[in-house]
């Protein structure tokens, strides 16, 4: 009863705190969020719906192995760190769209990024807990 | 309010460093953990106190008016809390596997004596 | 010019890999690189003809003033010509020598990085590149000496001769820091400028005792001079290339090569007259007791360093004259005698001197080489060694003070010399044949050619000192003395007292060989004095030193975890309270304390209450639970004081920390107190002052003045340069971005370090435990 309480829950949850981790990331550059932030509250979704469904059913769910996430989340901060280069800017200078984008509002390489540090952070903490839960 | 978490930072300290210098791994990583945060504490105290003023730049204004809380330690204290939370992952799991190669969680005796070298 | 001094390091790095290609008889082709340099150092001799010098710079460090000068005067000419010209024959000798050796590769390797490394320091002029080669020297012949590392007693000598040399190269650089710190440049031409200045500075001595013990320990003067003896047990092509021509006579050349800058001050004149006077003589005495050939040449080797460090004490034209001829001299007989002793342990297998003898019957060639190796060793006529020593005996007699003694010193050590180039180069030879060596004959042309070659070089000359004169010796003297009068080197200066004192010398070092033999009762009698000798001390003083780092580290790094902490810990309390105590005065200031709400209150009073359970609880759980309020407090009180990202931050960890803990400790065993209560205490005590301390210096801190521009800098751009408005966010993407791509880095690490612990079972280590 408990556990059927707890994964009804839990199916909410899990959108609902990917949207909020989404949304933290997003807002980041004005209001209080940040990629760090956004990226544990995203593992922390998916380590309820494990706890929820077992680690097979949200590995099925995340489609990729975990780790594959830190790769990606890197090279998504390096390449826009090294973007300003090839426009004569030092490295790490932010670049900026001209026009707003709606609802986000102005978008740069900054958010690049973020999502970086996101993924990467997302990565780190579902690796850890995962291959812990896993093989303890 | 300053005095009052000067002395919870000195408590942490006194309680991780304690845990710290038992023989048990398990008290060995918890210590950690209690002298990370407050490393973390001492860091924002000292960054100065400022209540109910975020640094956060208002929607009309350009710049931080003159009363705010300090961006800087915040940025420190939010990477070392992110980077300590790698770094507790790793030992606790670097104790699990000592525990199961050597059986035993008592650092005592897992102290090694290198092998006396003679040239 | 670069590449010929790189060219050496180059080949070291190709050929360990070159493998039975080189083995073969194809070893000799390395020779053709010394030759090569050989060649075109000789062509640099005319360029450097009436005291010119050149230089070559190449740019290493411009930004630090370390560059590659390198420098081409009379006596880097000298230098370089002896190292490729007596690499160019130990080469050869090698491929012979050591044919069929497993490592030949390896040994042609050290040898020329050795030699690329002698060949830079001579030629540098930036006092920077020189240490860096010098110390480059010392590493090499370290692999040199200790090639045979089956051998103990080889990889014994190889350190002795790498701590002494190191502790030399150790001295050179504060020698050096100090020059250049003087002079404000650290090009050697240049500081001859400001060689007045220097004289007159307060660390003048300071900078002349520190590069004195340099050169001393590289060219085994008294008392470093052990690792010589001891570096003998390297193979005898690298005691010949090390011994004669090149490492040990780094030291003389930096003596020369200071002597404009420093040189020519009573201090200075003094000391090396002294301690070369004295080694030369306490060396050659030594020299006649022994029994093996390569030990009779170590010794003599350095009594003749001796004698080099002599003649540059006494700094006088005539001295450095005799010096210059005299390194040729004593690189061309010390050499040829190296070679002779080397075919002779290859062919019959001793050193033995006592055992040798009538070699002359099987090998003809060699015993003409050693003859005429001894011949100018002792300095008869007609060869370099009559003219080289003809200029020893004139300086000596020519000095200021003390001329009759320095000239008797003199005499007494070429004679005792003379004895033992007899020993080395003749005794061998002479005599009866033994039975045990009628099997013996002449090696490979490769071996015994060098040595001849040497000899002959000896010989022409000295019939013919016109050849070296104007190209070498008169400029390498001008770059020591740039006042020197000129001179003609020349074998017969008709009858006078110095031809006398030649000719005591020659009947006196023959008379001694036919009249003394060094038996048992010299042998007790050398070993009584062993045990007062610079070497016995050294080596009592490193194996005391060895057994106090022992205990040293065993009281110290123990292994124990917790014995590391508690050390520091109660070293920073220590430290902490003498300084708070001593030097602050404390004092609250009541007006910066900002009032106390009953909402914190509580959060402050659960925080504290938590921190005590989670020590004192006897469950791990409960121990785990408790830190995870402690995380949500701190929590809280970010939120208090305006820090909403550092909330949210510590929050989510949190919650994932206590998963962590919880998936992990659950399995571990269950708390048990492994200590006393009395140790308990005792670490209770230290937490809690170390503690107060730390409360203490956060208030002290609290109400210092601070430095709030790096703080300003980011409010007040955070906006306009980087169009964010959350500036906790804004430094951590933009401002610093970089160290948030590197936080990210680590974080990558640390989650693959725990897949790889957990998930790459170390299946074979489990499962033998």
């Amino acid at each position: 009863m408990k556990l059927l309480i707890f994964r009804t829950t839990t199916i909410f949850l899990l959108p609902l705190l990917l949207l909020f981790s989404i949304f933290l990331l997003l807002r980041g550059h004005y209001l209080p969020g940040s990629g760090f932030v956004g990226g544990i509250i995203a593992a922390i979704a998916f380590i309820l719906h494990a706890f929820a469904f077992g680690l097979k059913n949200t590995r099925k769910l995340l489609r990729m192995h975990p780790l594959a996430l830190m790769p990606v989340g890197l090279a998504l901060a390096v390449f826009s760190a090294i973007l300003p280069i090839f426009q004569g800017l030092p490295v790490l200078t932010v670049l900026w769209l001209d026009e707003p984008f709606p609802v986000v509002g102005l978008i740069g390489s900054a958010l690049l990024f973020d999502s970086g540090v996101y993924l990467v952070v997302l990565g780190v903490a579902l690796t850890i807990i995962f291959t812990i839960s896993e093989t303890v | 309010m300053e005095i009052v978490l000067a002395i919870i930072v000195g408590l942490l300290y006194a309680s991780g460093i304690y845990l710290m210098l038992r023989r048990s791994l398990v008290k060995l990583v918890i210590g950690l953990v209690l002298l990370g945060n407050g490393v973390n504490l001492l860091i924002f105290l000292l960054g100065g106190l400022v209540r109910g003023k975020p640094p956060i730049i208002p929607a009309t204004e350009s710049i931080l008016g003159e009363i705010y809380a300090d961006p800087v330690p915040q940025a420190l204290i939010l990477t070392a809390i992110v980077i300590s939370f790698g770094l507790q992952a790793f030992a606790i799991v670097l104790i699990k596997r000592t525990y199961i190669v050597v059986g035993t969680d008592d650092l005592d005796e897992i102290h090694s004596t290198e092998e006396e070298d003679d040239y | 010019m670069l590449l010929a001094v790189m060219s050496g390091f180059i080949l070291a790095s190709i050929v360990p890999f070159s493998g039975k290609l080189l083995r073969g008889r194809w070893s000799f082709m390395t020779t053709a690189l010394p030759g090569a340099l050989f060649v075109y150092f000789l062509t640099l001799i005319p360029s450097i003809a009436n005291n010119q010098v050149r230089l070559f710079s190449y740019q290493w460090v411009p930004s630090m003033g370390i560059n590659f000068d390198f420098l081409v005067d009379g006596l880097s000419l000298l230098f370089a010509l002896m190292i490729t010209g007596i690499g160019t024959l130990v080469f050869l000798f090698t491929s012979a020598y050591m044919k069929g050796d497993a490592y030949l590769g390896r040994f042609y390797g050290y040898l020329s990085l050795f030699m690329g490394a002698m060949l830079g320091m001579v030629l540098s002029d930036n006092i920077f590149t020189l240490f860096v080669f010098w110390e480059l020297t010392s590493i090499s012949s370290f692999f040199l000496i200790g090639f045979n590392n089956e051998s103990k007693a080889s990889r014994k000598s190889a350190l002795v001769a790498l701590a002494i040399t190191g502790l030399g190269g150790f001295f050179l650089l504060a020698a050096f820091a100090l020059l250049g710190n003087i002079t404000g440049t650290y090009s050697i031409r240049e500081m001859i400028g400001s060689a007045d200045i220097l004289k007159a500075h307060p660390s003048y001595l300071l900078v002349m005792v520190c590069l004195f013990i340099a050169a001393f320990s590289k060219s085994a003067q008294y008392p470093l001079h052990f690792w010589l003896p001891g570096a003998m047990k390297a193979p005898t092509p690298v005691s010949t290339y090390l011994h004669s021509a090149t490492m040990v006579k780094a030291g003389i050349y930096l003596l020369a090569r200071f002597t404009p800058v420093l040189g020519n001050v009573p201090a200075w004149n003094h000391t090396l007259t002294i301690v070369g006077g004295f080694t030369m003589l306490y060396a050659a005495f030594h020299s006649i007791f022994k029994k093996d050939l390569k030990e009779i040449l170590a010794y003599s080797t350095i009594s003749a360093l001796g004698m080099l460090v002599f003649l540059l004490g006494l700094g006088t034209s005539e001295a450095l004259l005799a010096m210059v001829v005299y390194i040729v001299v004593h690189a061309l007989y010390k050499a040829s005698l190296f070679l002779i002793t080397g075919i002779i342990d290859h062919e019959t297998g001793t050193r033995d001197i006592n055992k040798l003898s009538g070699l002359r019957k099987v090998m003809m060639p060699v015993s003409i080489a050693g003859l005429l190796a001894m011949i100018s060793n002792s300095g008869i006529p007609p060869t370099f060694g009559f003219v080289g020593k003809d200029l020893i005996y004139a300086s000596t007699l020519e000095s200021e003070i003390l001329a009759l003694s320095l000239t008797t010193i003199a005499v007494v050590t070429n004679m005792l010399l003379l004895y033992a180039g007899i020993l080395t180069g003749v005794k061998p030879f002479t005599g009866v044949l033994p039975e045990s060596f009628k099997e013996v004959h002449l090696p490979d042309w490769r071996m015994w050619l060098p040595p001849l070659v040497l000899g002959i070089a000896g010989l022409i000359l000295g019939l013919f000192p016109v050849f070296i004169e104007g190209g070498i010796v008169m400029p390498a003297l001008h770059s020591m003395y740039p006042m020197a009068p000129p001179f003609h080197l020349m074998l017969w200066h008709g009858f006078n007292l110095i031809l006398g004192l030649s000719a005591v010398t020659i009947l006196g070092g023959l008379l001694l060989y036919f009249l003394f033999k060094p038996g048992l009762r010299h042998q007790t009698w050398m070993a009584k004095l062993y045990g007062s000798s610079p070497e016995h001390i050294a080596l009592l003083f490193s194996r005391k030193f060895r057994v106090f780092a022992a205990v040293w580290t065993r009281l110290f790094q123990n292994g124990y975890l917790r014995i590391y902490v508690l050390m520091i810990i109660s070293f920073l309390t220590v430290l902490l309270a003498y300084k708070s105590f001593t030097q602050v005065a404390f004092y609250i200031n009541p007006a910066k304390i900002s009032p106390l709400t009953s909402t914190e209150l509580v959060v402050m009073f659960i925080l504290i209450a938590t921190v005590l359970y989670a020590v004192y609880t006897p469950s791990r759980l409960a121990a785990i639970a408790a830190m995870g309020v402690i995380g949500y407090c701190i929590c809280l009180i970010y939120v208090f004081y305006s820090a909403p990202d550092l909330a949210m931050t510590q929050f989510a960890i949190d919650t994932l920390t206590v998963i962590l803990f919880v998936l992990v400790l659950y399995r571990l065993p269950k708390y048990i107190n492994y200590s006393s209560w009395l140790i308990r205490v005792r670490d209770g005590l230290i937490s809690l002052i170390f503690g107060t301390l730390i409360s203490i210096l956060a208030l002290e801190v609290l109400y210092e003045p601070t430095n709030k521009e790096t703080t300003r800098f980011f409010t007040d751009n955070a906006y306009t340069l980087a169009k964010g408005k959350n500036v906790v966010n804004v430094i951590l993407v933009d401002f610093r971005g970089m160290d948030t791509i590197v936080e990210i880095t680590v974080l990558t690490i640390a989650a693959m370090g725990v897949f790889a612990l957990l998930k790459l079972q170390l299946n074979k280590y489990d499962q033998e435990l």
